[in-house]
């Protein structure tokens, strides 16, 4: 019965099928399918904040351009950084969360799988009303920060920014709702011997992840919901008045969310990476321990340096001194995660996939995102460099050169795994070096014109100040961008049409999910796997090429990954009710942009009614 | 592999293109780069700068290096089927490169702090006061020792302290000279204080960089350091408050006091005492209109007193609909201010 895959063939076991047809989708509670939702749902977004890119991109190509306004111009860039953030890079790690978490932890499901369906419902409501309000109601103008007061009713007084804050509000429930089910799959639902140490990287990044979000959305959430009594009931916490008041106030609780936020963007990247590198290396990752504890170190460090964010605010040399020094500290987890990439690639024998292009090139545009990064923690320069094209180049690197590459890099690697298909190679190398050349040509020269004082966040500029050459490189880098994006579209469609099926292990991986078939089956494991190393898969198929850490454990053979199957396969069964309450806080949500009683009501009697369904439901 | 070489290629252009920016330094083509300081702080930033950039530069080239000379030298070759050495890691090596980001860190605090300091700096006690208060989207700057207030354009005497209090009407705005200092947050209900030291005479141009709304990219301003007597020969303009020479003028002066001019502007020695729009004193002295959005000229000018919004869209003065003659006196009057 031992054996190396999760393939088992047991005469009379009954293994549970998926629930079918389009409603099996709407209702359903499977950790893969809410993975796929999360996946088109935010590649849809993220077209729309590319759009708004391309336009803004298209306006700034030359000076005294016409091609939107000023309030055109702001409602873009608010949508843009808004959309890319929460709806494209967010969701787009929790489409890997779901997918891969119980695959590389040896689950069958999530350990809250309805739970897990209301995050996606949540996050399709915050999505949508966003959008939809947005682009039909009032577009918010403030800024994907909403510094008050301008983002106050005084200086923006159309519903834009309230659209804003419900939609966010809405997508901060469903980040918080996932990164509990996340927690509790990973401490209690791993298989036998997956101890802390032998975690696969991605899962560990994504843990440390998950607290991030529990320790900072709650914060963002109070901050949001302050504003909106400013907005609606009149209240004055962040403007100035007789009454107190204080517009900083917003800024230190926006960034105690905000840079905790960078790094929920880009440390789930950094685990995808930290999987797939070695797999191409063909060896071990370079120091895993020092990834993972790098990993804690840059989460918890990340509490501590949000007023970088706010330098110039004027809080004194005393304070922006302690928090320089914070800031730098970041670099030393993060240079020791960089050299351990590197590391990895040394004595190797590098096979040239797509995925691994986009994984090393995360691994090259985030040191240059992470060396800007230091300039910025020094604050003479940030006073210089702050508000200009220069922090736009420097984040752009860590989000797009770091986390999309990242996410690029997945996509490809576990697209197989996912669709059991196979994403084409020599295509994705083409696509690859689009995505490459166009970033560069974006945002390289975006540093050159910030340093010669291009401000950010101006919807034109004048002549004459030596900004035209970089602009224009710019605007053509980002077209390059787009159609590098548009042939990643065409791949994938070639890929779903196709009848070429992909074998359960296409790349010879490590980790669990590549012991089972492809597409995972809906039970994802036959049997639960027993582990006995952070490459539980490697070390069934190379016995005698295991990594020689643990002491001892060399001499002898390693367990059966598979020895036992399970007789019974029980899968959680289908709701109503995450949907329903989905539906009922969108009913809300509007209602209470519009301040329309009725849909209150409504909304809220859904959601009352849906959890006492949901309560009395068995599982 | 030429696809790897292209990658190369590409890390190589973005690293030409900062060396150029930094190369370029000092020609008139880039009148606002950081790089080419005429005030201290910009000076010290500098200084503080160009050694971190160096330093980036250096870790750079290491780091792609390895990179890239990985990925060619450690490539999958054909019959080359064996799996390499399983290395899990190395404590040395971990130490060593925690060790040495945490030494350059400790450098880089050293330099930036001792800048920060030095920044620091009480204003000189000779220093002109200035306090400048953001609008959307214009500057007032009021010199309270000299009684002087003018809007979007400033002098400053070269060589002797400035000394700022930053305040603002509406929203956050941000004070930036590029080539004289970092910039300084404007945030309503609180009061910053900056100080600088300009260095250089000449003119330099300077922009808001917090997001203040719909005409922020057109909230600009210009600052003319001078020397000493030039500053003083300003002042005395300033306070002139000359009467119209011509007819034309007088008639402009008129318009000014009955159509509408005087409910937000203010001129000194007159009656035109507004409190809401910029002031107008002197106002044949600016170079610029619309907070340095276009020439003053008298074509520019009557365009902006027709029509305001067709000049700079989001502006909150009307149209006061006056006629090409009422315009063109208006223009006389107002140019006549110096």
């Amino acid at each position: 019965m031992a054996t190396t895959t999760g393939e088992l063939h047991i005469e009379g076991l009954h293994l549970p099928k998926e629930p079918p047809g389009f409603k099996g989708w709407l209702l359903t509670v499977d950790h893969k399918r809410i993975a796929k939702l999360y996946l088109f749902t935010s590649m849809l977004f993220f077209a729309l904040g590319g759009i708004a890119a391309l336009i803004m991109r298209t306006q700034l190509a030359v000076p005294d351009a016409e091609v939107v306004d000023g309030q055109a111009y702001n409602e873009l860039f608010t949508m843009h950084g808004t959309i890319m953030i929460f709806l494209g890079v967010m969701p787009l790690n929790a489409a890997f969360f779901n997918y891969l978490i119980p695959l590389q932890i040896g689950a069958r499901d999530v350990a809250y799988p309805r739970l897990n369906a209301l995050s996606y419902w949540l996050f399709l409501s915050g999505g949508l009303m966003l959008i939809g309000l947005g682009l039909f109601v009032a577009a918010p103008d403030a800024g994907w920060f909403n510094y008050p007061p301008l983002s106050e009713a005084k200086y923006s007084p159309h519903l834009g920014v309230v659209v804003w804050l419900i939609s966010l509000g809405t997508l901060g429930v469903a980040s918080l709702a996932a990164a509990v089910n996340f927690v509790v799959t990973i401490l209690n639902m791993r298989a036998p011997g997956m101890s802390f140490a032998r975690l696969p990287l991605f899962t560990w990044m994504s843990l440390i992840t998950q607290f991030l979000l529990l320790f900072s959305m709650p914060p963002l959430t109070v901050a949001f919901i302050l504003l909106l009594f400013d907005r609606v009931a009149g209240t004055s916490f962040f403007q100035p008045s007789e009454i107190g008041g204080d517009p900083v106030l917003w800024q230190h609780m926006f960034w105690f969310f905000g840079h905790p936020e960078v790094y929920i963007l880009i440390l789930p990247p950094m685990g995808m990476i930290s999987d797939i590198i070695p797999t191409f290396a063909r060896k071990p990752i370079f120091g895993y321990t020092a990834i993972v504890f790098s990993g804690i170190t840059i989460g918890f460090l990340g509490f501590t340096v949000w007023v970088h964010h706010m330098f110039a605010v004027g809080l004194g040399p005393i304070t922006n001194t302690v928090f320089a020094a914070s800031t730098m500290l970041i670099a030393i987890p993060t240079g020791v995660k960089v050299l351990n990439w590197s590391a990895t690639l040394w004595n190797a024998s590098i096979r040239m996939t797509t995925p691994m292009l986009y994984a090393v090139s995360f691994v090259a545009l985030f040191t240059v995102g992470g060396l800007s990064g230091m300039m910025h923690a020094s604050v003479p320069v940030d006073h210089q460099h702050t508000d200009t094209y220069f922090i736009v180049a420097h984040f752009h690197y860590v989000l797009f050169g770091g986390s999309m590459m990242g996410i690029l890099a997945a996509i490809y690697f576990w697209w197989p795994k996912m669709f059991g298909k196979v994403l084409d190679d020599s295509l994705g190398k083409v696509q690859w070096a689009l995505t490459f050349l166009g970033f560069n040509l974006t945002f390289g020269p975006m540093h050159v014109i910030g340093n010669d004082g291009m401000p950010r966040r101006v919807y034109t500029w004048a002549g004459g100040n030596g900004w035209e050459w970089g602009n224009l490189l710019a605007t053509a880098g980002s077209y390059l961008t787009a159609l590098a994006l548009a042939l990643f579209v065409v791949i994938m469609i070639k890929s779903m049409m196709s009848k070429e099926e992909a074998p359960g292990d296409p790349w010879d991986g490590a980790t669990l999910e590549w012991s089972i078939p492809s597409p995972t089956p809906f039970y994802n494991f036959a049997a639960i796997p027993t582990v006995s190393s952070e490459r539980p898969f490697w070390d069934a198929k190379y016995p005698s090429h295991r990594a020689t850490h643990e002491p001892g454990n060399e001499e002898t053979a390693p367990p059966a990954l598979y020895d036992k199957a399970d007789e019974h396969i029980h899968m959680p069964p289908v709701s109503y009710w995450p949907l329903v309450f989905g539906v009922g806080f969108t009913l809300f949500g509007v209602g209470f942009v519009f301040m329309f009683v009725p849909a209150i009501i409504l909304g809220t009697l859904m959601m009352l009614g849906s959890l006492y369904g949901w309560s009395l439901e068995p599982s | 592999m030429r696809i790897q070489a292209d990658s190369v290629r590409a890390k190589l252009k973005g690293v030409l293109a900062i060396a150029l920016a930094v190369s370029i330094a000092g020609c008139g083509d880039v009148p606002q780069t950081i790089m080419d300081p005429a005030g201290d702080n910009a000076r010290t930033t500098l200084d503080l700068f160009v050694p971190i950039l160096w330093l980036s530069f250096a870790i750079f080239i290491g780091v792609e290096g390895f990179i890239v000379y990985s990925m060619i030298r450690f490539r999958y070759r054909k019959g080359n089927d064996g799996i390499p050495v399983q290395t899990h890691g190395n404590t040395k090596l971990e130490l060593l490169w925690t060790a040495i980001p945490a030494v350059i860190v400790v450098i880089l605090a050293v330099m930036t702090f001792r800048v920060i300091a030095v920044q620091a700096a009480e204003p000189a006690p000779d220093a002109v006061q200035v306090e400048v208060v953001g609008n959307q989207w214009w500057w007032e700057f009021y010199y309270p020792e000299l009684g002087i207030t003018t809007a979007n354009e400033l002098y400053l005497p070269v060589g002797r302290d400035a000394a700022f209090t930053l305040k603002s009407n509406d929203v956050i705005h941000s004070f930036w000279f590029p080539r004289i200092s970092g910039k300084m947050d404007m945030v309503p209900g609180r009061t910053n204080k900056m100080r600088f030291r300009p260095e250089k005479t000449g003119e330099y141009d300077g922009q808001c960089t917090e997001f203040c709304g719909f005409a922020h990219a057109e909230m600009q301003m210009r600052l003319f350091v001078v020397e000493q007597e030039g500053f003083d020969a300003w002042v005395a303009r300033q306070k002139a408050s000359p009467s119209p020479s011509t007819q034309i003028a007088t008639r402009g002066g008129e318009l000014v006091r009955t159509r509408g001019c005087a409910a937000c502007h203010a001129i000194a020695g007159t009656d035109v005492q507004g409190q809401i729009g910029p002031e107008l004193t002197a106002f044949g002295l600016r170079t610029t209109i619309g907070a340095g959005l276009v020439e003053n000229t008298d074509e520019n000018l009557a365009a902006w007193i027709r029509n305001p919004e067709a000049v700079k869209p989001g502006v909150k003065m009307p149209a006061l609909g006056l006629n090409d003659e009422e315009i063109a006196a208006v223009v006389s009057y107002l140019k006549e201010l110096k």
